[in-house]
């Protein structure tokens, strides 16, 4: 690397980087001096994370049995609903979207059906489930389906009129249509819907898992709340944002090369 | 237009029938989903019950004031942020560490910390509704027209002139899209802090409290109806009031999701 690129990167880094490094620093530094009981030091919420969940074999990237078995039964739920809810609101979404009339008829169900709070129906799930996966599962793919099937709709919805009468005049069969026309006109509405829905989930996960669950990061929370325990909660909430920051991440690292395809296709045709 | 309304009242009402009729032929216990006559039944009930009437008052009260310290908090943050790009570029690792933190996560340490039940209510709700407001208005201040600013620059306007008479003016429905976001994650967040911390009075704390008796699924599932009402008429309203204020400008709401 030439000086002048290194020197360019390193200022580019520093113009990142130095914000949050001071705001860690100072955080430090006014807890520290303050010893106030509800905000401890960032070193301490660190230490305690690593009592809690890093005391493991390297094997194990040195997560312990409470991490694994929590955070592995925190992130199948989520994700169990993520997929549930993103396959039917697709299937469904795309269906609707290819008919005016079909969606007209159920247009005021669906608005209604997002606008409602899924917390609300929280005590109806327990109900009818009992507490465990089962409600946890219903309130996350109730919660998170709405974005996925209303945009999937949208973007049904937006194919071209002269891709699709093209395809038709080439007798090109439903399935190719659906395959090379629908979806990838589709494909980028249907992205930011499932983007969406990653980030409520993780909030639906936590959520159910503080009303009804015997393990998760959820549940962990809520013992530390019970126990009164201020560092611990500390360290649940640091967690679940270091999952959130990598889970989007990774989507939009997924979603960049099959939208990149995408593109690419668009760009030829 | 009116096609449409009478397909969606038939599709309602077809729904309400289908529902009925999988309680009455027992293809669901009624004891699992309670008959959409007694749930709709109950849900008038309700709007004639003072008690229920309070709770919503209370659900609406906080939920307002999380809104109005939202856009307070979240609107010059927003305005700071999309017109300086040093400062954004050095909060952008802030913002992106914060953000994806579920705003519920919040709920048992606010329990703890918060002095009253609507400072708690109140901070979570803000955590929740802050990121929409300050995207969107991000975005809003990014989006300005760099002729306009230009222009009025070499007519020798100072840069806040230029923030308060072009720069804000073109960011506006940006941030109104932004606020509308927020208001529909606000509820939801009212909603789950008066499930999670109780409290005397709110739409959550009536779902939790009716939730513990027998029979009462019927009331449950009525509240939940008339949260998800208000939810729907507060979001058309919004919708409408961007459509007629910004008629000049048509916003891509999903823009900044």
């Amino acid at each position: 690397m030439k000086p002048r690129t290194l020197l360019s990167w390193v200022v580019r880094v520093l113009s990142v980087v130095w914000l949050p490094v001071v705001t860690v620093v100072v955080w430090q530094k006014v807890t520290a001096a303050k010893q106030e009981p509800f905000f401890p030091e960032p070193l301490v919420i660190w230490e305690r994370m690593r009592a809690a969940w890093f005391t493991g074999p390297a094997s194990h990237l040195w997560m312990n049995e409470e991490a694994t078995s929590n955070w592995f039964a925190s992130l199948g739920r989520m994700f169990t609903g993520w997929v549930v809810a993103g396959v039917l609101g697709i299937i469904l979404g795309v269906a609707l979207g290819r008919s005016q009339r079909v969606s007209d008829y159920l247009d005021p169900l669906l608005q209604f059906g997002r606008a409602m709070p899924p917390p609300a129906l929280v005590p109806f799930f327990i109900s009818v489930f009992k507490i465990g996966t089962q409600m946890q599962l219903a309130t996350i793919i109730f919660g998170v389906i709405w974005p996925v099937l209303l945009n999937s709709i949208d973007g049904a919805r937006s194919a071209d009129r002269v891709k699709l009468d093209t395809a038709l005049v080439f007798g090109m069969s439903r399935w190719m249509v659906l395959r090379y026309v629908i979806l990838p006109a589709a494909a980028p509405k249907i992205f930011a819907g499932l983007r969406l829905s990653l980030s409520l989930s993780l909030i639906l996960m936590v959520l159910s898992e503080l009303v009804g669950s015997t393990n998760g990061i959820g549940y962990q929370l809520l013992r530390a709340q019970r126990d009164f325990d201020v560092p611990q909660m500390w360290a649940g909430i640091v967690l679940l944002g270091v999952l959130g920051l990598v889970l989007n991440a990774l989507f939009v690292l997924v979603e960049r090369r099959v939208l990149a395809w995408h593109r690419g296709s668009q760009g030829m045709a | 237009m009116r096609q449409r309304l009478i397909r969606g009242g038939l599709g309602v009402l077809v729904f309400l029938a289908l529902a009925e009729a999988a309680t009455r032929l027992e293809i669901i216990k009624s004891s699992v989903l309670p008959p959409m006559s007694a749930v709709v039944r109950q849900a008038v009930l309700l709007t004639a019950d003072s008690e229920f009437l309070r709770d919503v008052w209370a659900t609406l009260y906080v939920w307002a004031f999380g809104m109005v310290i939202t856009v307070a908090v979240g609107v010059p943050l927003g305005v700071l942020l999309g017109s300086l790009p040093a400062v954004n570029r050095a909060a952008k690792g802030i913002v992106e560490f914060l953000r994806p933190i579920p705003s519920v996560a919040l709920v048992p340490l606010a329990i703890v910390i918060a002095q009253s039940d609507l400072g708690m209510k109140t901070t979570v709700i803000v955590y929740a509704s802050l990121w929409p407001v300050l995207i969107n208005t991000m975005y809003g201040m990014q989006e300005v027209d760099p002729l306009a600013k230009e222009t009025l620059r070499s007519y020798g306007f100072g840069r806040l002139a230029v923030l308060r008479r072009v720069a804000l003016p073109s960011a506006t429905p940006f941030i109104a899209t932004g606020v509308r976001l927020a208001a529909s994650v606000g509820l939801i967040l009212a909603v789950s802090a008066e499930l999670l911390a109780g409290g005397s009075h709110g739409i959550g704390v009536f779902i939790l409290r009716q939730s513990s008796g027998i029979d009462t699924l019927d009331e449950v599932l009525a509240a939940a109806v008339w949260a998800g009402a208000i939810g729907l008429v507060v979001n058309q309203a919004l919708i409408q009031l961007e459509r007629t204020m910004f008629r000049w400008h048509t916003v891509r709401t999903e823009a900044a999701l």
